[in-house]
């Protein structure tokens, strides 16, 4: 018996998961999973131009003039919701910041209901993080403004990975053949998701360790070209290029997740002497916001191997890469896509010489 | 009032029938199967069922018809509707309406308003525990004198094994057959879905397959000790199946059911987030599909019950997490059974009649029903194997919507519904040579 769909859902699904034509027409970045790597790939090298205007003394192009970038946030966050205001803002869009601390269910709004209320204010790029698995799928499916995910429960964390995978680039100058090593909780993270698909989508190998409660054994079989699940940290780190960090987030022990934030912090976290098992010049990555002497020791973060601080500052450039590609002309219309922010400048001279 | 269903193909197990027969009925019960040649008595209406199967009628014991409570989800009436639409003469009513069925007068109030909307036989299952909360019994005698046919705290699932213990005890007092949905709620809670690999990939919490079969090994136990008629509802794992088959080995008095979704729609059906391919239990694996489809042949599973759970669309709405558990079910089942399970040579057309009607009777302990022996209730489900159609859910009967069927083909079709002599349904493509005078359902 084969599985399937009704007809119209697999159609809707599938104008959902495969929403591209040939030269990137990416109507929505709801996940890593279902990118092809010429996607990211063109991704990234956008975001590497983006970097540029991060470091000018007038930090803004008008690439995005005129549009309107709002992000919803059903989740708290202070440097994600700021990274995708920054970069909306250095692209000259009108950004605006709508945080719901309530769950829309007890606000007695649903999001759907939510999601038309903005539909109706016409924006052409709705931001959103939510604590539920699917939802900025849910979005896209009643909005036509482009629909970016900053995070969805436990499913994906797509701007995270591309970030990461900016800062390797600019440090290993290759992500194909490295191997990475991903430690902490990785059954509730979304950011090790959209890791994993990326990193291996471009070549590179991904170890998994922490406890059995965390770092289930199915990873192993998340992806078609397979995750090394380890049990002790020690044999995930073996040999890494890049070592990444996910945060522990202390209600898991109140779950019986693991017994305690100190044993944790000995069994699971990193140290400086774990580094001494990667590979020579091995980087360590965290996503942010760490909780020191738990999941790393301050050694490391402060140490000269930590790149916590190039995530962010790539965030904004790859935030501005994602906003530009859906939300700008690229993603309005059949264009090539710009090559670089100078464009807009020139934009600009030929509207002033008018 | 006489009615002959003549020239058809008579399938009756409970009577060892399998062949071509004419049926007939007076008064509301079966007088007896004709050869199709002797002559249509006198003033007898006629159906002509020529290339038909004509059955006993189907029973789906395992239905929630929301109403007290929830009557925007679905009423009595329009459920019942939905029931004889899908071929369906009689329905058992779980008792997770608000208030609970845990009591003599909701028991009466379902069977009154079931009565007024005539379409259906619909029958109460009584709660174990008061308010299915699990800490006191419920009176079961007194809901039995009333006209429950069971017990069962179905969605909440009795978590003591002290508890289920007494009340297996109890209830065997009664005659009354305990159903246990089965779901140790220690490890399912929380979960939204099946646990394993698609629930890694959309990154949400899982409900293992464990979490199902602790509880229906804990059951297969405390019916053996208590010898109580237990049957395990709608199982959806291979251990679960197991943990029966192994049972029934041994003789202890349990039974089980499935739900058609669970032989049709693995858990990769939940990458859409589409909020109906979400139901407890939730869609497994392959592979347990192969164990349910295994189980369907060999007889270890007795019965295929809908589990119609109807939740209105603004529910469903919802993000999947926080969307209700549960599907409608009572208009796909027989469809989907002949185009998935009989058509693809699963099992036979004579299985298919037990598990939709002879089994759910002996069950429930009914003589009466479940079987076209002269003098049984003349409920009559008249099915084409060959019928081919679209379920297309705008013309559902039920007040809810949420199905993951919607826009399905099938081969093999409800063709005519017969409640106690009367027909209640009639397929518009069954064409008849004479006017049937039945009843449709009112519009919802």
């Amino acid at each position: 018996m084969e599985m399937r769909l009704n007809g119209e859902q697999s159609t809707k699904y599938k104008a959902q998961s495969t929403n591209v034509s040939t030269n990137f027409q990416l109507k929505h970045l709801l996940g890593i999973r279902e990118l092809s790597v010429d996607q990211i790939t063109h991704l990234l090298d956008t975001a590497d131009t983006f970097r540029d205007v991060s470091k000018r003394e007038i930090k803004k192009v008008p690439a995005l003039r005129g549009r309107t970038v709002i992000n919803l946030f059903f989740e708290p966050s202070t440097r994600t919701r700021t990274s995708f205001e920054i970069a909306a803002k250095r692209l000259s869009a009108d950004a605006v910041n709508i945080s719901v601390s309530t769950s829309s269910v007890s606000k007695g709004e649903t999001l759907l209901d939510t999601a038309r209320n903005l539909e109706a204010m016409a924006p052409d790029c709705i931001v959103i993080r939510h604590s539920s698995a699917g939802a900025p799928l849910h979005l896209s499916r009643v909005c036509n403004a482009a629909i970016v995910n900053a995070g969805d429960g436990s499913h994906e964390h797509p701007t995270q990975a591309l970030l990461d995978a900016l800062t390797i680039r600019e440090h290993k100058g290759r992500i194909e053949g490295l191997k990475v090593a991903i430690i902490g909780d990785v059954l509730h993270s979304r950011v090790a998701r959209s890791n994993i698909y990326l990193l291996s989508k471009l070549g590179a190998t991904v170890s998994v360790g922490g406890p059995g409660t965390l770092v289930p054994e199915e990873f192993a079989g998340l992806i078609e070209a397979g995750v090394r699940v380890e049990r002790r940290i020690e044999d995930a780190i073996e040999g890494a290029d890049v070592v990444m960090i996910l945060r522990i987030q202390r209600e898991r022990q109140a779950d019986a997740f693991f017994p305690s934030m100190r044993e944790y912090a000995v069994h699971f976290g990193l140290h400086a002497q774990h580094l001494d098992l990667a590979a020579p010049e091995a980087i360590v990555m965290h996503p942010g916001p760490m909780n020191r002497g738990i999941e790393v020791s301050s050694e490391i973060a402060d140490g000269g191997r930590s790149l916590i601080l190039d995530q962010v500052t790539n965030g904004v450039a790859v935030r501005m890469a994602v906003l530009y590609l859906l939300a700008g002309v690229a993603g309005k219309t059949e264009t090539e896509p710009v090559k670089n922010g100078k464009d807009g400048s020139k934009e600009k001279k030929q509207r002033s010489r008018k | 009032m006489r009615l002959l269903i003549k020239n058809g193909y008579v399938v009756d197990p409970a009577q060892s029938v399998n062949t071509g027969k004419s049926v007939y009925v007076e008064d509301g019960r079966v007088v007896g199967l004709l050869s199709h040649s002797d002559e249509t008595p006198e003033g007898a209406e006629v159906i002509d069922a020529t290339g038909m199967i004509v059955a006993p009628g189907f029973i789906d014991m395992h239905v929630h018809l929301r109403e007290p409570g929830h009557e925007y989800k679905e009423t009595i009436a329009s459920g019942a509707a939905a029931a004889v639409a899908g071929g369906f003469t009689t329905v058992c009513a779980m008792p997770n309406t608000s208030p609970v069925n845990d009591n003599a007068a909701v028991t009466r109030f379902i069977i009154e308003q079931a009565e007024r909307a005539a379409l259906a036989n619909v029958f109460p299952i009584g709660a174990i525990t008061r308010n299915s909360e699990g800490n006191e019994l419920a009176e079961m005698g007194e809901m039995k004198d009333a006209g429950i046919v069971a017990v069962s705290d179905d969605g909440r699932p009795v978590p003591s094994a002290g508890m289920m213990r007494r009340a297996m005890e109890y209830a065997r007092g009664f005659d009354l057959p305990v159903i246990d949905h089965c779901e140790d709620k220690s490890l399912a809670r929380g979960g939204v879905m099946h646990e394993g690999h698609w629930s890694l990939v959309l990154g949400m919490r899982g409900m293992p397959a464990a979490a199902e079969e602790v509880d229906a090994l804990r059951n297969c136990q405390l019916a053996q000790l208590t010898g109580a008629r237990t049957h395990l509802a709608h199982l959806s794992t291979r251990g679960a199946v197991e943990a029966v088959r192994r049972a029934k080995e041994n003789g202890v008095p349990v039974t089980c059911e499935v739900a058609p979704h669970h032989w049709t729609l693995t858990d990769e059906a939940v990458q859409t987030y589409d909020t109906n391919t979400k139901m407890s239990p939730p869609l497994r694996s392959r592979d347990d599909i192969d164990a349910i489809i295994e189980a369907l042949k060999d007889g270890t599973i007795d019965v295929i019950a809908s589990d119609h759970a109807p939740h209105h669309a603004d529910e469903k709405a919802l993000e999947y997490d926080q969307a209700p558990f549960g599907i409608v079910g009572l208009e796909t089942s027989v469809g989907l059974a002949l185009d998935r399970l009989v058509n693809q040579d699963v099992i036979s057309l004579e299985r298919l009649v037990e598990l939709y009607a002879t089994n759910p009777a002996k069950i429930l302990g009914w003589q009466d029903r479940g079987t076209l022996k002269a003098g049984a209730f003349a409920d009559i489900t008249v099915i084409d194997p060959q019928y081919s159609w679209h379920f297309d859910v705008r013309q559902s009967r039920s007040k809810s919507r949420n199905t993951p069927f919607d826009g399905y083909s099938l081969q093999g079709g409800v063709m005519a519904t017969i409640v106690n002599g009367r027909v209640v349904f009639l397929n518009p493509d069954f064409a008849q040579p004479h006017q049937i005078k039945y009843r449709e359902a009112a519009a919802n």
